[in-house]
């Protein structure tokens, strides 16, 4: 499963997975994809990559994960449709946009 | 009286102008209402240039980014290097009243990362004024433990997230939190009760009274790519407009930054525990990695340089020697 979605991950320039789980990685204070588009039932993990702390809250406050260390992760199966904003607790200036709507959609992460 | 602040405006170029200093924390001194830095810490590296101490002023000390209970490789034992900055200051010739300890205390707001910070602190014999950095609110509680362990305040009086203001040697010192309830895309912030408290706190203070403010991330923007400001720090800093001498203390960008604006001098301190980039200067603000033996250089030596009071608008980046 890990390595069909690494391949799709990697042989996709668009970040758009049909996959049961989408990687968000957090690198360089950053949210990589920053947006992805993911199907209903989708499981978004976020990997902390940084030599620093970060926290995934989503900006309607509708969940917040605990701090993720070096390498920690967290995960979060998304229902939708809709968009779900989220942000770094820490650094609010790292952003994010998870795109529920069947994965189809072009992604316009940075 | 012209001739009092010319020679406060002497003495304070003097000072920034022969200042530099080896160690990992700061010494400020008030004199006149104007501080300036006094001494220097943990002085291996560099030979101290005496700074007179006038017999009547206060001095205290800054210590900021402990980060206690970071490993990673930019600085394997950020407990060590916290002690030396303790060290250094209690070997200060002339001893400071207090510290001030401007935030980020632990790295992930764990009990035996405070504990290890508070048994190193201790040392100092000296009473520490807290406020919290975004590293010191990750509990549960968000904050909550912070608050249990520093919330006092002096005399019992923090307020809010940890706020507080006290009086020193004619000095009032405002103690500032704004790393709670941050706000997506946004940049540090106090928020309306912090602010409205602030503006009834000046209320009985004299315009002739220097005044001291010092919190986590920077008050004024610095960068705010990187998050380096506070939404709202302006609002605060225009309470603060009236008054003669006014001098803004942070920490959160591990580097020495400063900047002054009309009567508002800024700084930012050095941290204990690693250094970080110069603004935009990397891809990111994450830790600098640097060769063991230079890791202490990095955060312990450094130049400032002066800006006259009267001139525009600017932020002095210090090099990280």
């Amino acid at each position: 499963m890990k390595r069909r979605l690494a391949a799709l991950l990697i042989c996709a320039f668009v970040p758009v997975a049909r996959a049961e789980t989408v990687e968000i990685r957090i690198d360089n204070f950053t949210f990589s994809p920053a947006e992805v588009h993911v199907a209903p039932g989708t499981t978004v993990v976020w990997v902390n990559a940084d030599d620093i702390p970060h926290a995934v809250a989503a900006t309607d406050k509708s969940f917040r994960s605990k701090v993720l260390d070096t390498e920690e992760r967290y995960s979060r199966t998304v229902a939708g449709p809709g968009t779900i904003e989220y942000f770094c607790s820490l650094h609010p200036h790292m952003t994010g946009r998870v795109i529920v709507d069947g994965g189809g959609g072009q992604a316009a992460g940075r | 009286m012209p001739k009092q602040t010319s020679e406060i405006d002497h003495g304070r170029r003097r000072a920034l102008k022969c200042m530099a200093w080896a160690g990992t924390g700061l010494a400020w001194t008030m004199a006149g209402g104007v501080p300036f830095t006094t001494g220097l810490v943990g002085g291996a590296q560099a030979a101290p240039v005496p700074v007179p101490v006038p017999a009547t002023g206060l001095t205290f000390a800054q210590i900021s980014d402990s980060h206690v209970g970071f490993d990673k490789p930019a600085n394997p034992d950020a407990l060590a290097t916290l002690r030396e900055a303790v060290a250094g200051i209690r070997g200060l010739p002339n001893q400071p009243a207090f510290v001030i300890h401007t935030g980020d205390i632990s790295h992930l707001s764990r009990d035996e990362q405070f504990d290890a910070a508070d048994q190193a602190l201790k040392e100092l014999g000296l009473p520490i004024f807290f406020v919290p950095g975004e590293h010191d609110v990750l509990d549960d509680g968000m904050g909550a433990a912070y608050l249990a362990r520093y919330g006092k305040g002096p005399n019992g009086k923090a307020l809010g997230a940890g706020w507080y203001s006290f009086d020193h040697g004619g000095v009032h010192f405002i103690a500032l939190v704004n790393v709670l309830n941050l706000k997506a895309g946004g940049l540090g912030n106090l928020g309306e009760d912090q602010l409205a408290w602030l503006a009834d706190d000046l209320r009985a203070v004299a315009d002739s009274a220097p005044v001291v403010v010092f919190a986590h991330i920077p008050l004024w923007t610095v960068y705010p790519d990187w998050g380096w400001g506070t939404d709202d720090g302006a609002r605060a800093l225009g309470l603060l407009k009236r008054f003669g001498s006014v001098t803004v203390l942070n920490g959160h960008i591990h580097q020495i930054l400063q900047k002054v604006e009309g009567n508002v001098a800024f700084h930012t301190a050095r941290s204990t525990a690693f250094p970080q980039p110069a603004p935009g200067s990397a891809p990111s603000p994450g830790p600098m990695k640097l060769p063991a033996d230079k890791l202490r250089g990095a955060l312990g030596v450094t130049t400032v340089s002066y800006r006259p009071k009267s001139g525009p608008l600017a932020v002095v980046d210090a090099t990280l020697a």
